[in-house]
């Protein structure tokens, strides 16, 4: 279970070599702005010791090298049967079924997707009433997010702690990229990186929910139409909610527009917030303006296709199917201090306090913004 | 503090399951006086030995002036609602005419009673309505913001309506209505049970909409404890938690079968058009957007909660256990084969290796 939780995405063996140094800052309390190229040792021990396999014995000793995850890693992750065989004997407790093999971990993991797949196949799930199937978000969606998130976009995350690690707060963040990927990628992070990894409910538009297959993704990862009532229901009910109050005008801006935030709209997340008193943590994202440059926007075919906008890429739509990939940017995700709204509960009704509150949080993110930019001379570097 | 209908209760839709059972249920409670069914059909023989209790008065909305001013009845109980077009008795103008015609007489009636205490309506979440822009939830006040298309859902808006006027002329009467969700359960025989009955079930492609079942016998309870207590108000009646469509297939055994959605209001149209009871537009668009149901209000005002969502399915699959294609037993036993058979596999390559 733990090794399940602990991580469900790694891919055995391709990424041992590469991703280890790149993902040991990301697990650092952070705030240190280090470029990751030297893996802490001792962080590496304790890794593989929470794979909750057993042989962290003879590496748990401190004695490890910079590649002492070499041998703690083959033993976790590799397929020869042999190496599984001298496994065995550690893990004892272990659910009895026909016992082939016990303490085998291929073993294990067979008889775990097998399960996986009769539960998905009998129903036996549960959904809550937003539509979010944290199973399959877990088992399926974010494992392949974060990919994406981690190799693709070589994400990196600050201020990990303003985060509530329970209860309620509303994530604002800045909106950009054509396509809402940002949005999907501080949900990533916000699981990968909260310890008791939390779900960040999103809120789309409703032309998300008026989309076939597209609605019903967003449904199941936890998503739902942005309106105060949902914001507020969920928020009631403890979660973290992520919202992007620009909306269109911010995803649809053009390339020469970039990491300039639009209006906020008419501040309906401040009133949310207001009237549950949860506080407000906004987050920069920087990255997502890159990844698909919207250079012209062909007005007359969005009309015709009823969407908002219909974006020109350097990629799109000259190169078909290849131009919907994002290019590789580099991305930096930054959450601010919360602001407290909890002292203002009665004024959610006070056109001037939202309006100032929704200004204070713009202003945050846009400074934000700009301290992250400087951080991060070239889009495209590692 | 309670008024209890010691007088007489009119029911109106015995010939129907949820009437005649509720009729039956007001029967043998011994602290109401007299139960009149009032319907214009005569009641099926499936039905026919539940109403030995009640008097039955054949007659359409149209004669309820009459039959509520001569028994003075004290409290009536509105139930006649057609859910979906019957061809055999009229088709859709014949079920408008009996929801909102039908309705708009027996509420004539009802104002004109004086000595009408009690008004419980059965109403249906379909007053929602059905719009992309809807929150995940409703509660009783939120405001539905697109009209439906289906005919049924037409029909609930303008009977609540109707209701919200009788509540402003006549605030001495109790006016319950009981938004229901769809009903369900190993008895209940409605659209829906026959859709799920089916061993190939159609779904709209790329939709996964949230369902809430409401299990029939819970329904018959809340309808008895609103005649017997008083509990003034509108009321969403659901069993707690949520299934999705293609939860709730699977949990049947049933395969689904993904249809393009102007394909399936095509074919609504084209069965309806053939003169064959169907499923209507109701139900497509309840399989485009769902619908979930805040019960908080209900759970406090009643202090007592139907069984939930999941459990009321429960009961209908263990109802029609039949037509089931892929049970969970078979889905327990290939697991287990195949995890055998890799475990087989693997210790004779170890062996030879």
């Amino acid at each position: 279970m733990t090794e399940e939780s602990g991580r469900p995405d790694r891919p055995p063996r391709k990424s041992t070599r590469k991703a280890t140094p790149r993902r040991a800052p990301a697990q650092k309390t952070n705030g240190a702005t280090r470029r990751g190229s030297v893996p802490s040792t001792d962080f590496v021990v304790g890794e593989a010791a929470s794979n909750g396999v057993a042989p962290a014995g003879p590496n748990g000793s401190g004695t490890a090298s910079p590649n002492g995850d070499g041998p703690a890693r083959a033993a976790a992750a590799s397929g020869e049967p042999t190496a599984d065989r001298h496994n065995g004997s550690a893990p004892a407790p272990l659910p009895p079924a026909v016992a082939d093999q016990p303490g085998d971990v291929w073993d294990q993991r067979v008889a775990k997707g097998l399960a996986f797949l009769r539960r998905r196949l009998g129903g036996d799930y549960e959904v809550d009433e937003f539509g979010f199937d944290p199973e399959l978000t877990d088992k399926v969606f974010l494992p392949m997010l974060r990919l994406l998130y981690r190799d693709w976009f070589r994400t990196e995350v600050f201020g990990v702690e303003n985060l509530p690690a329970n209860g309620s707060a509303l994530v604002v963040g800045n909106h950009s990229g054509t396509v809402a990927l940002d949005a999907i990628m501080l949900a990533t992070a916000v699981n990968d990186r909260t310890p008791n990894r939390r779900h960040l409910r999103l809120l789309g538009a409703d032309l998300v929910f008026r989309m076939p297959i597209v609605s019903e993704l967003a449904r199941k990862s936890g998503g739902t139409v942005a309106c105060n009532p949902d914001a507020e229901r969920l928020l009631r009910t403890g979660e973290l909610v992520g919202v992007f109050p620009e909306g269109f005008k911010g995803v649809g801006k053009q390339y020469a527009q970039r990491y300039k935030l639009q209006r906020f709209g008419r501040g309906g997340f401040v009133s949310a917030a207001l009237r549950t008193g949860t506080p407000i943590v906004p987050a920069a994202i920087v990255g997502a303006e890159e990844i698909y440059p919207m250079l012209a926007d062909i007005k007359p075919l969005a009309r015709l296709l009823g969407l908002p906008y219909f974006p020109v890429t350097p990629t799109f739509p000259w190169l078909g199917p290849l131009g919907m990939l994002p290019l590789p940017s580099k991305w930096l995700i930054e959450f601010s201090k919360p602001i407290p709204t909890a002292h203002l509960q009665d004024q959610a009704d006070d056109p001037l306090v939202v309006f100032n509150l929704a200004d204070q949080v713009r202003e945050t993110i846009q400074q934000t913004l700009h301290t992250l930019l400087e951080r991060r001379p070239d889009p495209f570097g590692r | 503090m309670r008024s209890r209908p010691t007088g007489s209760v009119v029911v109106t839709g015995v010939s129907r399951f949820l009437g005649a059972h509720v009729a039956a249920r007001l029967a043998a409670d011994d602290r109401i006086g007299r139960v009149v069914g009032l319907d214009p059909h005569a009641p099926p023989a499936e039905f026919a030995h539940l109403l030995d209790g009640v008097e039955q008065v054949r007659g359409d909305a149209g004669s309820a002036s009459t039959v509520i001013a001569d028994l003075e009845a004290e409290a009536v109980v509105h139930l006649a609602l057609a859910t979906a077009p019957d061809p055999q008795h009229g088709g859709r103008a014949a079920m408008k005419e009996q929801n909102v015609i039908g309705t708009m007489h027996l509420l004539a009636a009802c104002q004109q009673a004086p000595r009408l205490r009690k008004l419980v309506m059965r109403s249906s979440t379909a007053a929602y309505g059905a719009s992309f822009r809807d929150p995940a939830v409703f509660t009783e006040d939120t405001e539905p913001r697109e009209v439906p298309r289906g005919g049924f859902a037409r029909d609930i808006l303008d009977i609540e309506g109707y209701v919200r006027g009788f509540r402003r002329r006549r605030t001495d009467v109790t006016a319950t209505v009981l938004r229901f969700a769809p009903f369900i359960g190993s008895s209940a025989d409605t659209t829906l049970t026959r859709y799920f009955a089916r061993p190939v079930v159609p779904t709209v492609l790329g939709r996964d909409p949230r369902l809430q079942f409401l299990h029939i016998d819970d329904a018959l309870e809340i309808v008895h404890r609103s005649v017997v207590d008083d509990h003034a108000g509108t009321f969403n009646v659901a069993g707690a938690g949520v299934l999705s469509l293609s939860q709730a297939i699977r949990r049947a055994g049933r395969i689904p079968v993904p249809v393009l959605e102007p394909g399936l209001s095509a074919a609504s149209n084209l069965v309806r058009n053939l003169g064959r009871s169907g499923y209507g537009l109701d139900q497509v668009d309840l399989f485009v957007h769902g619908r979930v149901v805040d019960t908080t209000k209900l759970v406090d005002e009643f202090g007592w909660s139907p069984r939930t969502t999941a459990d009321a399915f429960d009961d209908f699959v263990a109802g029609h256990r039949g037509g089931a294609v892929l049970r969970r037993e078979q889905l327990a036993l290939a697991e287990q084969a195949i995890l055998d058979g890799i475990r087989q596999a693997r210790a004779t390559v170890q062996e030879k290796a």
